[in-house]
């Protein structure tokens, strides 16, 4: 076990957390116009008394770096702050909104990570200037469409050619099952091409990298059969970038969530974050931000975890 | 050779779609802003090639001008953040210790973000305008850009010709401006055609959230957020600007590419996972 290398994982993990924290803190300072004020609102007869305790209240009477730490201090309570309009705590909120985004993105790492492995694979075998041609401009094409469009000409056409289909909407998996992936089709393709594009030609590259190694032409030389070269001996290797933008790509498909749950109309953290933003909820952005940033790094961690185990490299190396 | 006739190619269709944006004035289209609400939602004709949105707009018309918009703000963002991104990461690699170690990991941190959230949080602080969304994008690019610049400039650094630039006194601004930058400009040009194609794709995303370009501007994402509300009476406006916003992005990304293929072949595989 390399410890050196968890140690420092792990020291880089904090740093980044603290950083983000700090920013998202000081973005929501930053906006201008007075919180209180806002959150008094349409009420025209507010005294200055009644500005001020609510002041105190939420700790806004005290130092930007006292209301840092007193936000922090109640964050690893459990107490992410009140939303402005329900008056609910905004973890609930988030916890509610969060369901749909998880499945979603989940859907779409497994579909994306799993389906570019098969593509990629043929890609690099059939090598010729053709294919070459055609490898690159179809990824490019998938990285390039817009998943927004896809997502809404997709919705066009279900909707010509099978009227009875509803693609909009979303049903809790633990209420309906079938009805909950029914719904999730769209959404997962229109999200997960970018990530199969992508992925695919990373799996492709990295795979024409390996297969041009010493070790594959011993395995050759040795009569290892050409299937297992190609999927025993050179895809282990070449998955190693691949794990790595497996993980950057969450980041990817939590922002293209956001995007993709306003066409599909999914109740999930994109359109709390919208939301938030419309009717001025500060408390309740701040926190989505932090809670959605911190998952993607916490995501990237985890594979960097992961090293330890796969790459020896990595583990052996004290 | 095939690489070559692609990278042809890829030049051809990015300078049509540009030169398109700049000559829109001049070649003779409609109004973009004009309503004629006895024509709204008409399928393509003779006299709207694209049809017509559902405020009787020409579409054709709103996407060249929507070319316009999309252009602008994702280039301006790309510039912003070549020019901030660059100058760090040339600081940080010529002067190393504390300064990079303080300023590379503020970079990391800005990383963490997921792009298109964080752009979402700075547009919550600014405002939404064409501007802001350029903002946002050129902040969320920054740290991009630095890393990407930091990395041959290590190399460079420990070249001959700095060695001798300092040893005839060369000021420090000379040896990064003079001697440094002129040596990275493959990897700007590559990665700068890259991230505009990427910028066209987050800056359209905005506005189609409505934190970019606001009404009646004329914008590709926009079109197609309102297009969207009536998709079943005329699927046209979203279409077309779906695909205009697709061939734009498409453009740059293939030049990219290719540039890639012709000027540095060791950047291949780098960021290319960071969209």
């Amino acid at each position: 076990m390399n410890y050196k290398y968890l140690f420092n994982r792990i020291f880089d993990l904090s740093i980044v957390l603290i950083g983000i924290s700090i920013i998202v803190f000081s973005m929501i300072r930053l906006i201008p116009g007075d919180a209180v004020a806002i959150m008094l609102g349409a009420n025209t007869e507010i005294t200055d008394e009644a500005m001020n305790e609510l002041r105190s209240r939420l700790g806004l009477d005290k130092s930007i770096i006292e209301q840092y730490f007193f936000w922090v201090s109640n964050i690893f309570k459990g107490d992410f702050g009140t939303s402005i309009w329900t008056g609910r705590p905004v973890i609930d909120e988030i916890y509610l909104n969060a369901w749909p985004t998880i499945e979603l993105t989940v859907l779409a790492v497994l579909i994306g990570a799993g389906l570019s492995i098969p593509i990629g694979c043929f890609m690099a075998i059939s090598r010729g200037s053709i294919s070459e041609i055609f490898a690159r401009v179809t990824a490019i094409a998938g990285l390039t469409i817009p998943s927004f469009w896809l997502g809404i000409v997709s919705i066009f056409l279900v909707a010509k050619l099978f009227p009875s289909y509803i693609a909009l909407g979303y049903v809790p998996f633990f209420e309906d099952p079938i009805e909950n992936l029914k719904r999730m089709v769209l959404p997962v393709f229109a999200l997960s091409l970018p990530m199969i594009a992508n992925l695919s030609r990373l799996i492709r590259s990295a795979m024409l990298d390996a297969l041009s190694q010493h070790y594959i032409r011993t395995a050759k030389a040795k009569g290892v059969s050409n299937f297992s070269t190609v999927y025993k001996h050179a895809l282990r290797n070449a998955l190693i970038p691949y794990i790595t933008s497996v993980g950057v790509s969450v980041g990817y498909l939590l922002g293209g969530s956001i995007v993709i749950e306003q066409v599909f109309a999914i109740p999930g953290l994109g359109r709390l974050v919208l939301g938030a933003i419309a009717e001025r909820n500060y408390p309740l952005l701040q926190s989505s931000i932090l809670v959605m940033t911190a998952a993607f790094v916490l995501v990237n961690f985890i594979v960097d975890i992961l090293y330890l185990f796969i790459d020896p490299r990595i583990s052996k190396n004290d | 050779m095939k690489n070559d006739k692609l990278l042809f190619f890829s030049i051809i269709v990015v300078s049509l779609q540009v030169l398109l944006a700049i000559c829109a004035p001049i070649l003779g289209f409609q109004d973009p802003y004009k309503m004629i609400m006895i024509n709204r939602l008409k399928d393509p004709n003779l006299m709207n090639l694209f049809g017509t949105d559902h405020l009787g707009r020409d579409v054709l018309a709103r996407v060249v001008y929507g070319y316009q918009t999309s252009l602008l703000t994702s280039s301006l963002a790309v510039i912003l953040s070549l020019i901030l991104g660059g100058t760090i990461g040339l600081l940080a690699a010529y002067y190393r210790g504390l300064f990079d170690r303080i300023i590379m990991r503020f970079m990391d941190i800005l990383f963490a973000f997921p792009i298109l959230l964080l752009a979402i949080g700075i547009i919550a602080v600014i405002g939404p305008s064409i501007w802001g969304a350029a903002i946002a994008i050129a902040i969320v690019y920054t740290p991009i850009f630095s890393r990407l610049i930091r990395g041959p400039a290590l190399v460079i650094c420990e070249t001959e010709y700095v060695e001798s630039a300092l040893s005839v006194g060369a000021s420090d601004f000379r040896i990064i401006f003079f001697h440094i930058l002129p040596n990275l400009t493959s990897v700007i040009l590559v990665q700068s055609s890259l991230l505009l194609s990427a910028a066209i794709l987050v800056e359209a995303s905005l506005s189609f959230l409505g934190l970019g370009a606001q009404p009646p501007i004329p914008s590709l994402g926009l079109s197609l957020s309102e297009g969207r509300n009536f998709l079943l009476l005329s699927p046209w406006p979203a279409v077309f600007s779906g695909l205009a916003i697709l061939f734009l992005s498409f453009g740059f990304n293939l030049l990219g590419d290719c540039l890639r293929d012709r000027l540095d072949p060791r950047l291949k595989g780098e960021f290319e996972n960071k969209f």
